[in-house]
């Protein structure tokens, strides 16, 4: 049952152009330890601004 | 054998209700048939075709890997799992188009659009979206003017970018329009879409500074804020001193627009933008899944003959016969081609594997035809005479009941003045004649179907309002995202001849593109403000023919890359819709340029007003020269648009037809596609 509302909030979320931000923790640790990742926050508004910057083409009619 | 018993069961229940549907006269039949008609053929077709055409057209090859596995970076190319894409592909394509189109297109009945709904997604739109998504996923997720340049070369990108700029300005205008129609006049639905505006600017700040990113949160905050917001809105539709207030003429409303579209569209995304979206988003998807159940739980019988007198043409909706202005009026949910620049977009980047693009590319968009059903099927269960008050232009049928009803009746669709009053009075406005743009329709049915699962007639104002907003907020963000995505284009184009103009560094170019774009659409939709048979009438044929036309470029776009592949033998799967599209919008666009009827041909009207000018008459609606001028001005623009889409079409189909030649000619595949092998993720 949580596995399946875990999958509605990341579809909900994904509606809305958030991608889940462990898998992009996950994707830093594993190819760029290096690199320090963007906390929460600025990943949210890295994505908020690449969904809604124009350059994606906007919406369907 | 087994394996396909339950297939051949759904089969023959689809063509068994198919039949019943297509062939049932005389009494009317229940909604439910068209549903369970629509969803066989659409399980059969995913089963059949669509698997057909991954296997043997595409072979998809799950081991290779996709641009969300090869570019992995955890923002754009991310492998996600298949139903949240689906969610996410079927969000970005399911907007207002395939609510309105099949709401005006009822007007020749129901039958002539459940089949070309249902055929025309099968045969041509699902295909369309998912040879797009198959041959961006095979390019890196490139966008569609990208693949053009690709496989067909730099000119016909150019070409196509042009080409959907022009479509982007007149679907801007024509949303903005379909917004127009449904909020004049209308104290109560201005008021609530209006309060969308604070009520946003405050989650927006929500989501920046009191708890950023919870999206689930501010949108359940936002929910309570919008159902507040019409429930008050009663209360101040009625106020003698707030009533006034939000009581606009549309030409009032056209000017709120097009300030609203500039401002909006430079604002930061996050402020206003974003947080509508959220909401818009997720109304739009809870608003389908509602109406879907409340269909089958009212199981309502369809009111609408199954085809009318008006099959024949001179409909009072929006002019022209059966072929070819069907096929053009009903295109999202049938076959939309502005789907490809969704399919080429974020979805690409983000498919796990090329085993899941069948349900993406093919099956989203069967989803959308479902919704499209679903609108055709409100259209139909409302009263014939309240469908023709509510969408024939005052021209034709006046401004008050008495000669509303005289009219439609005198169409055929018997029709008291009373009914018409008492309708209104049900939903909460003061009239329904002519609320033209498919939005007051479809709200009127919603508001029928919802009360009836829901709440009652008492409920009906409260759910018509509902649906207004549902409808407004989803075409709002459309408007300031497609403003945005269009100064975009634009910079690019304007770029090719003047490089410096991409310069992000520097705000000017910036705005210039914004002012350029509002202007062009804000120019469309004054024009179909001001228009005396009420806009939709003009606007919506052509936005048809240039959202077909973009169709038939991306399909075009297929055919080359079947050939390119060396897979000429599986390009009927996408010649034969092209041909179709074609067909279509070639003889739909002709007419509309020289076509004899004044009501169809644009410029038969302007040759009607030039001749009268000369003489110095002025002909109805106009009141006086300078508005006989500009009808005379707008229609040569009208022309001239459609001239332009043709000439874009026919560009394309000469550059398909040499890229093909040269790939029969070659002696290899020529298609430049990422070769399968697996690179490591940075």
């Amino acid at each position: 049952m949580s596995l399946f509302l875990e999958k509605l909030r990341h579809a909900a979320r994904m509606m809305v152009g958030m991608p889940d931000y462990d898998a992009y923790l996950r994707h830093m640790r594993d190819h760029h330890p290096e690199q320090e990742p963007m906390d929460r926050v600025q990943f949210f508004r890295d994505r908020q601004e690449s969904r809604y910057g124009g350059k994606n083409g906007g919406k369907c009619c | 054998m087994t394996r396909h018993l339950p297939w051949i069961v759904i089969a023959m229940v689809g063509a068994a209700a198919l039949s019943f549907v297509a062939l049932a006269r005389g009494e009317a039949i229940n909604a439910l048939w068209i549903v369970v008609a629509a969803v066989s053929c659409f399980l059969v077709a995913y089963r059949y075709y669509a698997l057909y055409i991954a296997r043997h057209v595409m072979r998809l090859d799950p081991s290779r890997p996709t641009p969300a596995i090869r570019r992995a970076d955890g923002l754009d190319y991310v492998a996600t799992d298949r139903t949240v894409l689906f969610g996410h592909h079927f969000a970005a394509i399911a907007g207002a188009g395939p609510l309105v189109g099949p709401v005006l297109a009822a007007q020749m009945g129901y039958l002539p659009g459940t089949l070309w709904i249902i055929f025309g997604v099968v045969l041509a739109g699902a295909v369309q979206d998912f040879m797009v998504l198959f041959i961006s996923m095979r390019r890196d997720g490139k966008s569609l003017g990208e693949l053009i340049r690709m496989e067909m070369g730099q000119t016909a990108g150019t070409i196509a970018l042009f080409g959907a700029f022009m479509i982007m300005v007149i679907i801007l205008a024509v949303l903005a329009l379909i917004v127009v129609k449904a909020l004049a006049e209308s104290p109560w639905g201005m008021f609530t879409v209006a309060a969308t505006v604070p009520l946003a600017l405050f989650m927006g700040a929500y989501t920046r500074w009191i708890r950023p990113g919870r999206i689930g949160e501010v949108s359940l905050i936002g929910l309570v804020g919008l159902l507040a917001a019409i429930v008050y809105g009663q209360a101040i539709a009625a106020s003698p001193v707030w009533g006034p207030l939000f009581t606009f003429t549309p030409v009032q409303l056209c000017w709120i627009l097009i300030g609203y579209g500039a401002v909006a569209s430079v604002l930061p995304v996050w402020l206003l933008l974003a947080p509508r979206d959220y909401l818009s988003t997720f109304l739009k998807i809870g608003a389908i899944a509602a109406l879907a159940i409340g269909i089958v739980i009212m199981a309502p019988p369809l009111k609408m003959p199954a085809v009318t007198v008006f099959a024949a043409g001179n409909g009072p909706v929006w002019a022209g016969g059966l072929f070819p202005f069907l096929f053009i009026t009903i295109a999202c949910g049938a076959v939309s081609g502005f789907h490809a620049l969704i399919s080429s977009g974020t979805t690409p980047k983000l498919i796990a594997s090329e085993a899941h693009a069948p349900i993406i590319g093919y099956g989203a968009m069967l989803m959308e035809a479902f919704v499209a059903i679903m609108a055709l099927v409100g259209a139909s269960i409302l009263d014939p005479g309240v469908y023709f008050t509510m969408n024939s232009p005052a021209a034709v049928i006046g401004k008050d009941a008495a000669s509303a009803a005289a009219a439609v009746t005198a169409m055929g669709f018997p029709i008291t003045p009373d009914l018409i009053v008492q309708t209104a009075k049900d939903v909460g406005e003061h009239t329904i004649i002519s609320r033209a743009g498919g939005a007051p329709t479809l709200a009127v049915a919603m508001a029928e179907i919802f009360s009836h699962v829901v709440g009652g007639p008492a409920m009906k104002a409260f759910w018509y309002h509902f649906a207004i907003l549902f409808e407004a907020l989803f075409i709002l963000t459309a408007v300031d995202a497609g403003t945005r995505a269009g100064r975009f284009m634009l910079q690019d184009l304007i770029a090719l001849a003047a490089p410096g103009f991409k310069d992000s560094k520097s705000h000017a170019p910036g705005i210039i593109a914004t002012a350029l774009c509002v202007a062009a659409w804000g120019f469309f939709l004054y024009q179909g403000v001001t228009d005396p048979l009420g806009g939709v009438n003009t606007l919506w044929p052509v936005f048809g023919i240039s959202n077909q036309m973009l169709a038939a470029i991306a399909l075009m776009l297929s055919t080359a890359v079947l050939f390119r592949m060396k897979r000429q033998r599986f390009a009927w799967v996408t010649m034969i819709p092209t041909a179709w599209l074609l067909i279509c919008t070639l003889s739909a666009g002709f007419l509309k340029l020289f076509s004899s009827d004044v009501k169809v041909g644009f410029l038969a009207h302007a040759a009607k007003f030039r001749a009268a000018a000369a003489s110095g008459e002025v002909l109805a609606p106009a009141k006086d020269m300078a508005e006989m001028n500009r009808i005379i001005f707008n229609d040569r623009i009208d022309a001239g648009l459609v001239a332009i889409f043709l000439a874009v079409v026919l560009a394309i189909l000469f550059f398909t037809i040499r890229t093909c030649v040269a790939a029969l000619q070659a002696p290899a595949p020529t298609a430049r596609e990422i070769p399968p092998v697996m690179v490591p993720a940075e």
